[in-house]
């Protein structure tokens, strides 16, 4: 707490080298942030990443599935919905985390400000919110993946990357959902309307619970421009080896890939927009 | 406990006229998207799922379609959550940090009437979604008898109990995280008590199990009275409510005391 | 003289039509305590956030630490401690973890930061409270522990808005010892302020800001002499009263001032003037003869009080 050197040379060459470290690393030292604060609600995303999975399959790959006799798309119901079920278990986790955890950094206890007069930049701040969503939706979706297995419901051999995919969605949904929630100045109960009017309907009109040849044909378009169908069928793709042409198959990983870079640059916009107004 | 007149002072309804004020200033698009939560459910899963499924048996032994099986018990679920949210999120926040109880007892109001006050206004919001839910169900021709017109009280009773159930839990608890645990009992709840296939799935053991969760009851009386079929069982089921009504009031009165007025 | 550690030339920052700051020139040399001086929406904290290098100019110059902040923004912020108006303390962490949390945003070491913030916490009479949460401080010592956390990274600067606004008497003196130290040790102190008597105990030069112009600058003595009398004369007549006493009044002191509540009158000597007004026959309720203050100087630079 100590004034060194007066003069003006020592105060630049210092704020300069402090500066550089702090450019190359400090999404990495805001990430730190974002891991410490889930921890206070560590156990019940634990006990949430393996309650989640046997709850579902349980329910609707076992009890539901018994009233499904025939087979859908050439599997059993419950390896038909399984790809499915991981992919919006990563959606609606990333989805939640991208809500209240960021209007809580912009307004109920404006983290965020505090970190802006930090060395950190808005877009770092904004990369550290990814981290943190990421560290909680990969393990969801590894542990998720786990258990698929141990009720045999995803038979390739190249099923394991399902993993990757439906991380990929879960990582659209946060870029997504963040961009729009950083706009947030007011809470009038937004964050209720996205999930009831955005995600649930995503996850009930996607493909999930039934092939989306079985909604009239005006409702199929929500799954084409949904994210969660993309990596669904991409999900069964590579767990069920189910046949699509391979163009098909390409769009859905490259409407993942676009949806992400658009979210995740928007978000960072709007970081820098509001961090530095 | 001491007598009623402390607890009470027949003025609810002035809690009730507050919230209704207050609720002026809410977001409409917010209330209006809780009508739309069980219709996008009933869609997807009753017409989408359904035509994968065909009919389903109901408890009662009739043969009836995957929809008109779903729709009484996504009503039953929607009066549940709807009720466990008002009486769980909205008074936890209100008692933590909105101090808002705080200032009714100041004055001449009782808990009991805080009570009943928020629990009224929670049953309107239900009551109103309810409706809406029943006239939907209506067009899509998924009420199979007259009866169904009683689903609507038997609604209402389902979110009453709830509700006081709701509020009696919340008033014992200290953090968000805690709350937490509240979805934890819904989640299972909901996916398990013969919403969406019957619990004859089941072995034995585990139908008894599912018998003795609340929302099981509230399903299958909804769905006795919208499909038709009747059985003195239902009685049960009614009864049910009724006790958790009464213990959830006294828990809640009790409790708001204790952290009010003592 | 060393050369200035923050330096201001024709600073403005609009935002769409409403001017924040217009043309505002300062310079602050290293180890100074620099206060502005001003009313709520005087452009205090616009500057300051300016200064902090968390908001962009509209126009003009600025050197901190001897970099543009357009330019520079986190090197320069990585050598600013910050303490905004609204205490932003992290309520999802203890009271210890802040400082943790907030030291790791600079890059410091884990071992330094958590040495330093058992100093800091021990600098802040906080060191009991280390794991209490955030929520259970009261209003003086989370100011404290916010204080506390700008010193994180042994800032060069510290920016203090309105550090001690809405604290009771007793813990704003806690703090302004606080704050002396930090003085004496050499640390560069900028803070902003609506309270005379704050910028009184700290500043050692100051700028008068209203409507985001800069009014006045210089010592607090100097802004006195300069700017008011030595003494002042508060009269109070009653509310309905005071107006029709200054016909009464005129030609005591050096200028009179009625305000809704009372009447003051400027003068070197204020017991002669108060001689004066009994030798005339006026009869006040109350009367009270004081050294004149920033407050003064604000009034005659505005024509009205600071805290409205």
């Amino acid at each position: 707490m100590t004034v060194t050197g007066t003069s003006e040379v020592d105060y630049r060459a210092e704020a300069l080298e402090a500066g550089a470290r702090v450019r190359r690393f400090g999404s990495w030292y805001a990430a730190e942030h974002r891991l410490r604060s889930m921890r206070a609600f560590g156990l019940t995303l634990v006990l949430l990443a393996f309650a989640n999975p046997l709850l579902y399959l349980l329910s609707l790959g076992l009890g539901l599935a018994s009233l499904i006799s025939s087979d859908v798309n050439g599997v059993s119901y419950l390896t038909f919905v399984a790809p499915a079920l991981l992919a919006s278990a990563a959606l609606t986790g990333a989805a939640e985390e991208s809500t209240y955890p960021v209007l809580t950094g912009f307004k109920f206890n404006a983290v965020f400000f505090s970190m802006a007069a930090s060395p950190l930049a808005p877009k770092q701040i904004a990369n550290a919110v990814f981290v943190g969503t990421a560290a909680r939706v990969v393990p969801t979706v590894v542990v998720y993946y786990g258990i698929l297995v141990l009720f045999q419901a995803v038979p390739s051999p190249f099923s394991a990357l399902t993993i990757l995919s439906a991380s990929l969605v879960g990582m659209v949904a946060a870029a997504l959902v963040t961009w729009y929630t950083a706009t947030v100045t007011e809470d009038k109960g937004q964050m209720a309307v996205i999930m009831r009017f955005i995600i649930m309907p995503m996850f009930l009109f996607s493909g999930t619970f039934f092939p989306l040849a079985q909604l009239p044909l005006y409702l199929q378009w929500i799954g084409w421009i949904s994210p969660l169908w993309h990596a669904s069928e991409l999900g069964r793709v590579l767990s069920y080896g189910m046949a699509e042409p391979a163009w098909l198959t390409a769009t859905h990983v490259a409407v993942l890939v676009v949806l992400l870079v658009i979210g995740w640059v928007g978000a960072r916009r709007v970081f820098h927009r509001r961090l530095t107004a | 406990m001491s007598a009623l007149g402390s607890l009470y002072a027949r003025n609810a309804r002035s809690v009730v006229y507050r919230g209704a004020l207050a609720s002026k200033s809410s977001n409409a698009v917010v209330i209006i998207s809780g009508f739309f939560e069980p219709i996008f459910y009933l869609l997807a899963l009753g017409f989408g799922l359904g035509s994968l499924i065909g009919t389903v048996q109901t408890q009662g032994g009739a043969e009836v379609p995957y929809a008109a099986f779903i729709a009484p018990a996504l009503l039953a679920v929607a009066a549940m959550n709807g009720a466990i949210f008002d009486s769980t999120w909205n008074v936890f926040f209100k008692i933590k940090y909105a101090k808002l109880y705080e200032g009714m007892l100041a004055t001449t109001l009782g808990p009991l009437d805080v009570a009943l006050g928020e629990i009224t206004l929670a049953l309107s919001r239900g009551g109103l979604y309810a409706i809406g839910f029943m006239i939907v169900m209506q067009a899509l021709g998924l009420n199979l008898a007259w009866t169904a017109l009683l689903a609507l009280p038997a609604v209402l009773l389902i979110a009453f109990g709830f509700a006081a159930i709701g509020m009696a839990i919340t008033s014992y608890l200290n953090t968000f995280q805690q709350m937490d645990w509240i979805n934890f009992v819904l989640l299972p709840m909901f996916l398990f008590s013969a919403t969406l296939y019957p619990i004859t799935v089941y072995p034995e053991p585990v139908q008894w199990f599912v018998q003795a969760l609340p929302l099981w009851h509230g399903v299958e009386l909804v769905r006795g009275l919208t499909t038709g079929v009747l059985s003195p069982l239902m009685l049960v089921h009614v009864l049910y409510y009724v006790v958790m009504v009464v213990v959830g009031l006294v828990f809640t009165t009790r409790r708001l005391r204790v952290l009010f007025l003592s | 003289m060393p050369a200035p550690v923050i330096s201001a030339r024709n600073l403005r920052k609009t935002y769409k039509e409403f001017v924040a700051v217009d043309e505002l020139s300062f310079e602050v040399t290293a180890g100074e305590s620099f206060g502005l001086l001003g009313p709520n929406g005087a452009g205090k904290s616009t500057t300051m956030r300016m200064l902090g290098a968390v908001s962009e100019r509209t126009s003009g110059d600025l050197q901190i630490l001897g970099l543009d902040p357009n330019d520079h923004g986190p090197e320069i912020r990585s050598r600013l401690g910050v303490v905004p108006q609204a205490d932003n303390l992290d309520s999802e962490l203890r009271v210890r973890e802040n400082l943790l949390v907030y030291g790791r945003y600079f890059g410091i070491p884990r071992a330094v930061v958590a040495r330093r913030a058992d100093e800091l916490l021990e600098f802040a009479q906080l060191a009991d409270r280390a794991k209490a949460r955030v929520d259970e401080l009261s209003g003086g010592m989370k100011r404290r522990l916010t204080i506390a956390r700008a010193l994180v990274n042994e800032p060069r600067i510290l920016l203090l808005d309105e550090p001690t606004t809405g604290l009771d008497p007793q813990a704003r003196h806690v703090l302004w010892d606080r704050l002396f130290r930090l003085k004496e040790q050499g640390t560069t102190l900028v803070l902003t302020t609506h309270y005379m008597d704050e910028a009184e105990q700290l500043c050692d030069r100051l700028v008068v800001v209203d409507k985001g112009v800069i009014l006045a600058e210089g010592s607090p003595a100097s802004l006195i002499r300069e700017y008011s009398s030595r003494e002042v004369l508060e009269l109070r007549f009653g509310s309905d009263r005071n107006a029709d006493a200054v016909t009464a009044l005129a030609g005591i002191g050096d200028r009179i001032e009625t305000l809704p509540d009372r009447v003051l009158i400027f003068a070197a000597d204020g017991e002669s003037a108060l001689e004066e007004v009994s030798r005339r026959g006026i009869e006040s309720i109350t009367s009270l003869v004081r050294r004149s203050s920033l407050e003064d100087v604000f009034l005659r630079l505005t024509g009205r009080t600071l805290v409205e």
